[in-house]
């Protein structure tokens, strides 16, 4: 189809991660059921054996270290399963069946596979037997994991050049299926701002966009698109006209951008002298450069379970502590809170079953110590990588002092363990909790006599306190951070922390809105931890300001009845004292 | 060609463990395996098909050899019949 003659289409989603890109499109689709039948030539019989064959490695590989740690970590029934799985992966008859049937009929590997284990599949499905039926689905699960592994392979190769990456959902590990090296941009139909698509793109510092509706329906590979990932507006088959715009608009931000650099190593002071501390979440070990570059005062949300993403099996506590260790060392002599796995119970694949509420659900702290095993490896290397003393840990999703309590017994269990093999780590390290359940916000003076810190997670907060799923396009409009009731919440948090002596930051996306800054710091906020790249935009509103004002700015806020009232009352104040800084 | 009955003696029945065990054996000799159960026949090299038979304690099986090396085979599959699989009986 010819470019030119195509209509420009412009489309609006919701910004996730800034950045400007113009580039051809690339549909990625998620595994689709239906399998093609396709004919290959004889001299293409050898190729697809191969392909076959290392799909089959690759899914033994996957199989076996799956297997070994559900062996090491979650006991001997957990770990059947991949035994069994395992076992079917090697079975003589089956794939003797496929590569023969590959050399004589000449069909794709997907096909003749899905066709031989459809047989078998049958087979164990007719059983009297409740065993033989529940084979069944070890049998399909591994039928779909060679296929994936099919797939990526061929999905691999046909990436040519970088690309906008579009597609109607994203999971966190269908990301890692692209080199950074292939990715312009994403976006998506589904998903929210915060979304672990979101999260990983502003990482990577890729633009990306979701919520854009209906975009399926208009787009098609090696279409030309814009992406503005500020406004969250694309624009497809672009006009001369629109391309001349955006080019503009990325240098005008490139700009604005550079005119921050000086701000770098200057404190995050008010003009009367109030200090707080502005330090950078973290995701990836690639941004440590880029925080120190935006001037960061170390980490304060290092989100662990990246580490997690696109892995069947967790880390060891060798892996964990090496990268750790790397990361408290890049930023020393600033400080590296680490926040423990925050994870949802399905992060542990062997579970079969579906948790209706999982946000109400096993996650966060819960799952944790359900696995001490598993908790005991991340707190001995965190501890291990203690020894420049510039750590700390958070522990996520706390509702209780209980829970608390038991996290410090663990704690004390794995000092006890390096302590008796000589192991040194810092004896003196802080522990702080994650302030996003209402019930803790509630007795944030009691979890503060327990620990050192309190960090506000206002993306999760927000969510359990408005009742409102940031995950949920339909209802994206009611995640509201200038909600009254968030607003008094956040000023009691603060109270009952400072009240009994520990500090209270906020790692959640609001600490990086340049709308709430006055108003965060005016509530007596000591931390921010934000994105990276909004870093010195918000250290220009605090060096800017007096603190006596952003308390008055915060008493008024405190008196008003809705989120429009406040955000109209912000939005002017901003405009009048800041008119160069974009607000959205 | 050898056709003979053997009989799971172990309490937890034919589950992945022995159903691997079998197949292991099997694959060590050229003959041809069969095994049947309740008129289902299944090829005793394939650890799925084996799986699909899931024995409990007691049933009866017919076990079919077909090879050069048939009598060994027979011999010692019979063998890691009777002896429950190594496992408790």
């Amino acid at each position: 189809m010819d470019q030119i003659n195509k209509q420009e289409i412009k489309l609006k989603g919701i910004p996730a991660s800034p950045g400007i890109v113009i580039g051809p499109i690339f549909l990625f689709g998620k595994h689709e059921p239906i399998i093609l039948i396709r004919t290959i030539a004889t001299s293409e019989v050898e190729q697809e054996i191969e392909r076959l064959k290392n799909a089959v490695a690759r899914s033994k590989k996957e199989l076996t270290k799956v297997f070994e740690f559900a062996e090491q970590k979650l006991g001997t029934e957990q770990s059947k399963i991949f035994e069994a799985q395992l076992l079917i992966l090697e079975d003589i008859i089956l794939f003797k069946a496929v590569y023969e049937r590959l050399k004589h009929e000449q069909k794709n590997a997907e096909y003749l596979l899905k066709d031989e284990m459809e047989k078998y599949h049958q087979l164990m499905m007719a059983s009297k037997d409740e065993y033989a039926r529940a084979r069944a689905d070890d049998l399909l699960d591994v039928e779909n994991r060679i296929l994936r592994n099919l797939e990526e392979q061929k999905l691999v190769s046909k990436i040519e050049g970088s690309h906008v990456i579009i597609s109607h959902n994203l999971a966190a590990a269908d990301t890692l299926i692209f080199s950074r090296n292939d990715v312009l941009a994403y976006v998506t139909e589904l998903g929210g701002a915060t979304s672990h698509m979101a999260l990983l793109a502003r990482a990577l510092k890729i633009p990306a966009i979701v919520g854009v509706h209906q975009l399926l329906l208009l787009a098609q590979t090696n279409d030309k698109i814009v992406v503005d990932g500020y406004s969250g507006t694309i624009v497809l088959h672009p006009s001369s006209e629109t391309l001349r715009f955006y080019e503009k608009k990325k240098t005008q931000y490139h700009t604005f951008e550079e005119a921050l650099a000086p701000l770098r190593d200057l404190p995050a002071e008010t003009l009367d002298g109030h200090r707080v501390k502005l330090a950078a979440n973290v995701e990836l070990e690639e941004e440590l450069e880029f925080i120190k570059l935006q001037g960061a005062d170390g980490i304060g949300l290092y989100r662990t379970e990246s580490l997690l993403i696109g892995k069947e099996v967790f880390p060891s506590e060798e892996e964990q502590y090496e990268i750790y260790h790397r990361i408290a060392e890049a930023v020393f002599p600033k400080q590296a809170i680490m926040r423990t796995f925050d994870i949802g119970g399905d992060k542990f694949m062997m579970q079969t079953m579906k948790e209706n509420n999982p946000f109400l659900g096993w996650r966060g702290i819960r799952v944790m110590l359900d696995k001490p095993q598993i908790f005991l490896d991340q707190l001995r290397a965190m501890l291990r990588a203690s020894t420049l003393k510039n750590l700390a840990i958070m522990l996520p999703m706390v509702t209780s002092i209980k829970e608390v309590k038991l996290g410090k017994q663990l704690i004390a269990q794995a000092k006890d363990d390096l302590r008796a093999h000589k192991i040194p780590f810092d004896e003196n390290l802080r522990l702080g909790v994650m302030i996003e359940v209402p019930a803790a916000a509630v007795i944030a003076d009691h979890l503060a006599r327990e620990v050192s810190f309190l960090s506000i997670g206002t993306n999760d907060l927000i969510q359990y306190l408005l009742a409102v799923d940031r995950g949920n396009d339909i209802v994206s409009d009611l995640f509201q951070e200038f909600h009254p009731a968030v607003i008094r919440f956040l000023r009691r948090i603060i109270e009952r922390g400072k009240q009994e002596h520990a500090w209270v930051g906020m790692c959640g996306q609001m600490a990086g809105d340049p709308l709430a800054t006055i108003l965060l710091v005016g509530l007596g906020l000591d931390e921010f931890s934000v994105v990276p790249n909004i870093l010195p935009e918000i250290k220009k509103i605090i060096r800017s300001i007096h603190y006596t004002e952003a308390q008055h700015v915060a008493e008024r806020v405190l008196t008003m009845q809705s989120e429009d009232e406040i955000k109209a009352f912000l939005k002017h104040l901003m405009k009048h004292k800041f008119p160069d800084i974009p607000i959205g | 060609m050898i056709e003979q009955e053997v009989t799971i003696r172990n309490r937890a029945g034919l589950h992945t463990r022995p159903a691997a065990a079998i197949v292991k054996l099997a694959a060590k000799f050229k003959s041809e395996f069969f095994i049947e159960k309740d008129s289902f026949q299944i090829n005793g090299k394939s650890i799925i098909g084996v799986m699909t038979l899931a024995a409990e304690q007691g049933s009866k099986l017919r076990v079919r050899f077909d090879g050069p090396d048939e009598k060994e085979a027979y011999q010692a599959m019979s063998e890691l019949f009777e002896s429950g699989f190594g496992e408790p009986i």
